[in-house]
């Protein structure tokens, strides 16, 4: 698990610069061989430990590392709830 | 008032409820704070939303953003973030955040939950309630960041409740009054609304999903919560038997002895209850007959409308053998239009602990996360990747209902498996009996 969660806090610090908010699958992406249910409990444990958040439009959930990007900035195409 | 609203003033000016009048209200009641609240979100947010409005509807554009990070610790959802893009000119609503807090079941509140819901929401939010959001829910509009955690512990703590979905996971369930009330529920709406809220809380509170997915519980045809029209996931109630009929009280209704429709459309005078006009001839499948003495129904051809029932409800009753149907892929028009719900399975019988149903939306799930795009409902997917693919995933059989239109293509490729001995063959045995 704590080998999975750098693979997740590297991703996200080397993608930093570009972009902040990352979809659930993006991550997928990063796990071939796991289930989306083990990567969703990766990913709720590191919201837990403050490491990662959830930015919502209201109707669409993404994640990033947490301070990054500017909470309440708008993503393009994001325009319903 | 702290701003001139002649834009929204006009808005008042019709025959039906204004929200402009109820604001005004609010913003009203907030100024005098007859119960002297120590408010903990700015006093006069009410006038600066009022305000606000009025400059969207001169720029004829929105002034609010869109989304952000708030919410309360643990739930990806339940919170949707709201800023305004003008927070000098409207401070008191610079931060308006919307909170969507869990329903009760069917909709049945005692006045003890509605009062503690107002305080806590006069208290830490505007005042202004949406009752019910598209999706059923309650939504509290309008909030400031720090307040957000004391209402939810609020909610919990004192009234035992939850917030609601928001974003990429399971919206808030919801279910018809069913059989709380209504003789024609086909199943326990409410047990199977609650039960499957209490299962998928993971679902409910963590987005992982593609986007957003719903759930509703129709307990018949007659659809309170247009679960067929409004959820991704639609289990609409249903009978396999006979519609049961009194003969006696047909003719009480054609007597005129008993009110068609249960007293509904009673405004005006229809004139005598015509059975033939109103009821034989109306029914969608002209699967009814009516000779002066006997109602008769040839019910394998009857597609359970509910209309006869409706109009003759001390006559006609639901059959006994009910469960429901479940039908797949509604969604509004955001993305790739709207769509109405696919039927997926024709009967299904909704017992406790409906594993049945899980088994189906689990794997339905299985499938979306996997193939789904991003923002992808159910009924895209189901467009994409072909309603076939949907009953492949559910290990449903093909069957004729499952069919929309005829084949426009004439190819048909077997699978592997169902060709027997597969694709191989052994070239040393083919050999054997071909020259080169
Ligand atoms: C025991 C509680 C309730 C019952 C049995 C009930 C029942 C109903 C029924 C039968 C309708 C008509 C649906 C139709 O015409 O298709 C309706 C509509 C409506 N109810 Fe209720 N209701 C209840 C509570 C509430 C509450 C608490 C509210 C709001 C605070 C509410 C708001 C509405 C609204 C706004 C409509 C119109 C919805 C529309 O036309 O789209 N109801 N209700
Ligand atoms: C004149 C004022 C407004 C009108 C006419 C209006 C109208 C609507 C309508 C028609 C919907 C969809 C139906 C529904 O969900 O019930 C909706 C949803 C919504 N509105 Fe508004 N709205 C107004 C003001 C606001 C404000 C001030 C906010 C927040 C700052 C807001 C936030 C939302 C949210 C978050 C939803 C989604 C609710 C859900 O899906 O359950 N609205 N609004
Ligand atoms: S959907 Fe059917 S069962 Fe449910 S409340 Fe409406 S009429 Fe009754
Ligand atoms: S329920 Fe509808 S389809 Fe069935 S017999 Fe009555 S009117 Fe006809």
């Amino acid at each position: 698990m704590a080998e999975d969660k750098e693979v997740i806090i590297e991703y996200l610090k080397a993608k930093s610069k570009v972009k902040s908010k990352h979809y659930f699958k993006d991550f997928l992406e990063l796990f071939p061989d796991k289930k989306s249910r083990e990567v969703k409990k990766i990913l709720s444990d590191l919201v837990k430990e403050g490491i990662v958040e959830y930015w919502s439009s209201g109707s669409t959930t993404m994640y990033g590392l947490k301070g990054y990007g500017k909470q309440e900035a708008a993503e393009e195409g994001d325009a319903e709830a | 008032m702290k701003f001139e609203t002649p834009l929204l003033d006009q808005l008042e000016q019709g025959p039906w409820p204004s929200v402009v009048s109820d604001i005004k209200q609010e913003a009203a009641h907030r100024a005098a704070n007859p119960n002297g609240l120590d408010y903990q979100i700015p006093q006069d947010c009410c006038e600066d939303l009022l305000g606000l409005l009025e400059l969207s509807y001169k720029d004829m554009e929105t002034h609010w953003k869109h989304g952000g990070i708030v919410g309360v610790f643990g739930y990806g959802g339940g919170v949707i973030g709201r800023y305004c893009d003008q927070p000098e000119m409207f401070p008191g609503v610079a931060h308006f955040h919307t909170i969507r807090v869990a329903q009760p079941s069917g909709k049945f509140y005692s006045t003890k939950f509605l009062r503690q819901l107002c305080d806590i929401w006069d208290l830490r939010g505007s005042g202004l309630t949406n009752m019910h959001g598209s999706t059923g829910d309650i939504v509290l509009i309008g909030t400031t960041t720090p307040q957000l955690e004391e209402i939810f512990y609020q909610l919990t703590h004192e009234m035992n409740n939850d917030l609601g979905g928001s974003g990429s996971n399971l919206r808030t369930p919801a279910a018809c009054m069913g059989m709380s009330r209504c003789e024609y529920a086909c199943y326990n709406t409410q047990d199977v609304c609650y039960q499957l809220t209490e299962d998928y809380q993971d679902e409910l509170h963590r987005p992982a999903f593609p986007y957003k997915f719903k759930f509703k519980f129709d307990g018949c045809p007659n659809g309170c919560v247009c679960a067929m029209a409004r959820s991704d996931f639609a289990v609409v109630g249903t009978w396999r038997d006979d519609i049961k009929i009194d003969q006696d009280a047909v003719k009480a209704y054609v007597g005129g002895e008993f009110v068609p429709n249960a007293g509904a459309h009673s405004g005006r005078d229809w004139g005598k209850f015509d059975i033939q006009a109103e009821v034989i001839d109306r029914c969608p499948t002209h699967c009814m007959s009516w000779d002066g003495q006997k109602l008769t129904i040839d019910n394998a051809n009857c597609v359970r409308c509910m209309h006869c029932i409706d109009t003759m409800p001390r006559a006609l009753h639901i059959g006994d053998d009910r469960g429901a149907s479940v039908l797949c892929g509604a969604k509004a028009p955001v993305v790739d239009g709207a769509q109405m719900g696919s039927l997926l399975v024709p009967f299904v019988k909704v017992e406790q602990p409906y594993d049945e149903l899980k088994e189906i939306i689990e794997n339905i799930w299985d499938w979306w996360i996997e193939e789904g795009k991003n923002r992808e409902r159910l009924g895209e997917l189901m467009k994409r990747a072909s309603f076939q693919k949907l009953l492949e995933v559910t290990n449903t059989e093909a069957e004729a209902f499952h069919v929309k239109e005829p084949r426009a293509n004439p190819y048909i490729f077997f699978k592997e498996d169902e060709v027997p001995g597969g694709f191989k063959r052994d070239l040393a045995d083919y050999r054997s009996r071909h020259q080169r």
